[in-house]
């Protein structure tokens, strides 16, 4: 196990290098900053000087080496908009972002979890047949619609929540709704099929003929061996919120790396866009290494391999 | 009445019946008998007879639906418990009532120690606290003889074997002190020396405790060994009860009769004397070895002649599969030569194997899993002649397909059916139908009616008899049951370990074990006999 993890944390590090060269080479595609951030009509000479001040004007092997060199500094660049270091804007912007993250995926894994395993408890029940129909629904969710649509229910026609920002719980419940919908949906699904089989499985028997009482039947000894692949579905979930969930930040104005990233290409900040996929990529990878370790201590199985 | 003589549970008048979407059918019909102290109850019938459907009542955990108790009581202790509340049923199962599967490996929960999954009895039962909970399962553990069991309490199901797994579920079971243990196909798929232990094991047990135990079985031998009296169970009715002695000396029922003439290692006939100065041999085998992680087989020879059934027999690990791999070259021995009609396969080019691998053809153990489920029977067949092309011509294969098909029991009309719409004998008829349609000349059987009911089990040794002296084939015949292997083989070969420890005619190895592992064996193999003679 021990052995299996560190050639994971290995092919981690080996792949957060490869993406980050090809950020370096893709950001610098998108054209001359000077454009975006000199006036139109900015004389030869400011541009010259704006490139040559930023290092924009060497070779893009000299700036790639430079950049290498910054690196192993712990230096990733400043910010070309807000003059301040590119790595200090990425983590004020990744807390906001990962604690949407945890809070939606713990609502979104607890409730499906409950109501999964009540479906696979008793298949096509009345209550089966409800939940079937709703998390398909909710995991089909456009949820740019969803939160426009309750934006103008919840906050201008009710008047109950505020449109944006941060702040105390009012300010979290659409973005937290909104993010929680999609995965709770599918992990609906997930949980009542890998249930199903887990109740049905011969070590169910056994419990049952030991006396022991359904509720512990169900989310003991069934659930135990049922989250395997649930844990798998949630941790892709995950990391596709901790990657940004760039449209609820958008729209509820919450200052997260979602929102921090397409800022920073669209300025072509180009330090800022490298310390962010650098800082997300780490993210990602940490929550792959934690799957990892999350199934072998459900799985004695895999433990012993 | 005296205490002794009461009946520990009472099975009255119990009609099971399953409602498909085929419409409903009858599992158990009026199924009576009962159960005293100290007693040993054999229930013995073929798969699909009612026997683990009535243990699932008895336990409480039949899947209702599809499953409908049509009528009938259970009395634990004339106590009905069909007519208790969920919860007030629960009090008894495990404490007064436990049961033992068959396949422990997937009855034990995976993901959790043994030690837990035993403790959990007197928690959920006894309230006890954990510490207390877990030292009475080392303790049991202990009684089942776990080397070393405070150790062993910590780890899961898969780092035991299977035998120790038996264990462990029958310390689970003993656990409460139930009154009556009920032994679901225990010991069926454990190599015979385990099996003589764990029935050993089971019968200590109830007479220190003086508890009923109903052994549910399909070996008829396993019965004759441990119980005092039987039921014969035919289609969910009972066609048959009595003691246990007097129903095997004396049949009454057609059935009882079918199933005893069943049982194998009676025949007496005649073997063929393969005359080793007439006949080369087909296949030698020359010192060959193969290391895996540990030694797999070890300097192993033999030879196969022509029109030869040879037997290898031996325990799980003693390397009987791993020579069949070897000769079939799915795997490349480490040392040693493989020669056939004198050439060695070892170096065969990609030609001559595939001519090889034409000769050389296998039918595996379960018939469920070595038949592809989207493929027709035709499809299944006709294969071979795909990858062998040249072999027949294409507007040949629907009549020679046809042909098999009746060679091997079944009607030609079957060719365009599905697997699954097979029951388990017929789909070994299909596997050999496959593994003739090549005219090989060698058929290697690896456990091949293992997974089988005793009465199709004979009809298939039957066949495989039949079809040797049709198409002149040799088998080698794999298999850890020794009197099938004695009703069919010329010679044996008896393997532990990786080596072989004994070899020759079956009769004299059957009759005059030199080995002392040979004696072992075929002293732990249950027989009837015993109790008859």
């Amino acid at each position: 196990m021990k052995q299996y993890l560190s050639k994971r944390i290995f092919s981690s590090i080996l792949a957060i290098t490869g993406l980050f060269v090809m950020v370096f080479f893709l950001a610098r595609l998108t054209g001359d900053p000077g454009h975006l951030y000199l006036p139109i009509d900015a004389p030869l000479e400011v541009r010259k000087e704006f490139s040559e001040k930023h290092g924009f004007n060497n070779p893009i092997y000299i700036q790639f080496g430079k950049f290498l060199g910054d690196l192993t500094d712990g230096n990733l660049g400043y910010s070309l908009r807000k003059e301040r270091p590119a790595i200090d804007i990425v983590l004020e912007a990744i807390p906001v972002t990962l604690s949407l993250a945890a809070v939606a995926m713990t609502i979104a894994l607890l409730g499906a979890i409950i109501i999964g395993s009540l479906a696979a408890y008793s298949p096509n029940g009345i209550f089966d047949r409800i939940s079937r129909v709703v998390s398909l629904t909710a995991a089909s969710a456009p949820d740019f619609w969803v939160a426009i649509t309750a934006i103008l229910i919840f906050s201008v026609s009710l008047g109950w929540l505020p449109t944006s920002g941060i702040g105390g719980v009012p300010y979290w419940i659409m973005p937290i709704g909104i993010l929680v919908i999609r995965p709770l949906g599918l992990l609906v699904q997930v949980v009542r099929g890998s249930m199903i089989t887990a109740l049905s499985s011969d070590f169910v028997k056994t419990a049952r003929a030991k006396g022991i009482k359904e509720n512990i039947v169900i989310f003991k000894h069934a659930l135990r061996n049922g989250l395997l692949p649930v844990i798998t579905v949630a941790g892709d979930q995950a990391a596709a919120i901790a990657n940004g969930a760039v449209i609820v930040e958008t729209i509820f104005g919450w200052p997260g790396i979602g929102k921090l990233m397409i800022d920073s290409i669209m300025q072509r900040d180009f330090a800022v866009v490298q310390a962010s996929i650098l800082v997300t990529a780490i993210v990602i990878l940490s929550i792959n290494i934690i799957i990892d370790i999350a199934y072998a201590v459900l799985d004695p199985r895999i433990r012993h391999k | 009445m005296s205490d002794a003589n009461k009946s520990l549970l009472k099975v009255n008048n119990l009609s099971v019946s399953f409602d498909t979407t085929e419409g409903s059918f009858d599992a158990v019909r009026a199924v009576n008998f009962d159960l005293k102290k100290g007693e040993t109850l054999a229930i013995i019938g073929e798969s699909g007879s009612g026997k683990s459907v009535t243990a699932s009542v008895i336990m409480g955990i039949l899947t209702c639906p599809p499953g409908r108790i049509k009528s009938g009581e259970v009395l634990l202790n004339d106590l009905d418990i069909l007519k208790l509340s969920d919860s007030d049923r629960r009090k008894l199962m495990g404490s007064k009532v436990a049961i033992i599967f068959q396949d422990t490996l997937s009855h034990l929960n995976p993901v959790f120690s043994v030690g837990s999954q035993i403790a959990e009895c007197f928690e959920v039962h006894k309230n006890l606290s954990k510490k207390e909970s877990w030292n009475r399962a080392v303790k049991l553990l202990e009684r089942v003889r776990i080397p070393n069991p405070s150790k062993r309490a910590k780890d899961f199901p898969h780092q035991f074997s299977g035998g120790q797994r038996q264990r462990v579920m029958i310390a689970m079971a003993l656990a409460l002190e139930p009154d009556i243990i009920i032994a679901d196909e225990p010991t069926t798929a454990l190599d015979v020396t385990i099996q003589a232990k764990i029935l050993e094991l089971l019968g200590e047990l109830r007479d220190e405790r003086n508890m009923g135990l109903i052994l549910i079985t399909h070996d008829l031998a396993v019965a004759a060994e441990i119980s005092d009296k039987v039921i014969v169970l035919n289609e969910g009715k009972i066609v048959e009860k009595g003691i246990t002695r007097e129903v095997f000396i004396n049949p009454n029922h057609t059935y009882t009769k079918q199933l005893m003439d069943s049982i194998p290692g009676k025949t007496t006939k005649k073997k063929k004397k393969i005359s080793k100065k007439l006949f080369k041999p087909i296949l030698e085998i020359k010192n060959i070895s193969k290391f895996y992680d540990t030694i797999a087989c070890d300097d192993v020879s033999f030879n196969l002649y022509p029109n030869e059934v040879l037997g290898i027999v031996g325990e799980s690990g003693s390397g009987k599969t791993t020579i069949s791999n070897l000769i079939l070259r799915l795997a490349s021995p480490s040392n040693g030569k493989i020669l056939y009609h004198g050439k060695n396969i070892l170096n065969f080019n990609k030609k001559d194997l595939l001519n090889f691998r034409r000769k050389v053809q296998v039918v595996f153990q379960d018939p469920y899993a070595s038949l592809n489920p989207t493929m027709n029977i035709y499809d299944i067949i006709s294969e071979p002649w795909v990858i062998h092309s040249d072999f027949l011509d294409k507007k040949l294969y629907k009549s020679k397909v046809s042909d098999l098909l009746i060679s091997v029991g079944l009607h030609p009309d079957d060719a365009i059916k599905f697997p699954h719409q097979f029951s388990g004998g017929q789909r070994q008829r299909i596997a050999i139908a496959r593994a003739l349609a090549l005219n090989p000349e060698i058929i290697i059987c690896d456990e091949a009616v293992s997974a089988l009911d005793v009465s199709i089990q004979a009809q298939i040794i039957k066949l495989l008899l039949n079809l040797r002296n049709k198409f002149s084939l040799s088998y080698i015949f794999i298999a850890h049951d020794l009197p099938v292997v004695k009703d069919l083989a010329d010679r044996v070969i008896v393997m532990k370990s990786g080596k072989i420890i004994e070899q020759g005619v079956v009769d004299e190895v059957f009759d005059f074990p030199r080995d002392k592992y040979t004696k072992d064996l075929l002293k732990a193999s249950p027989s009837i006999e015993n109790l008859i003679s």
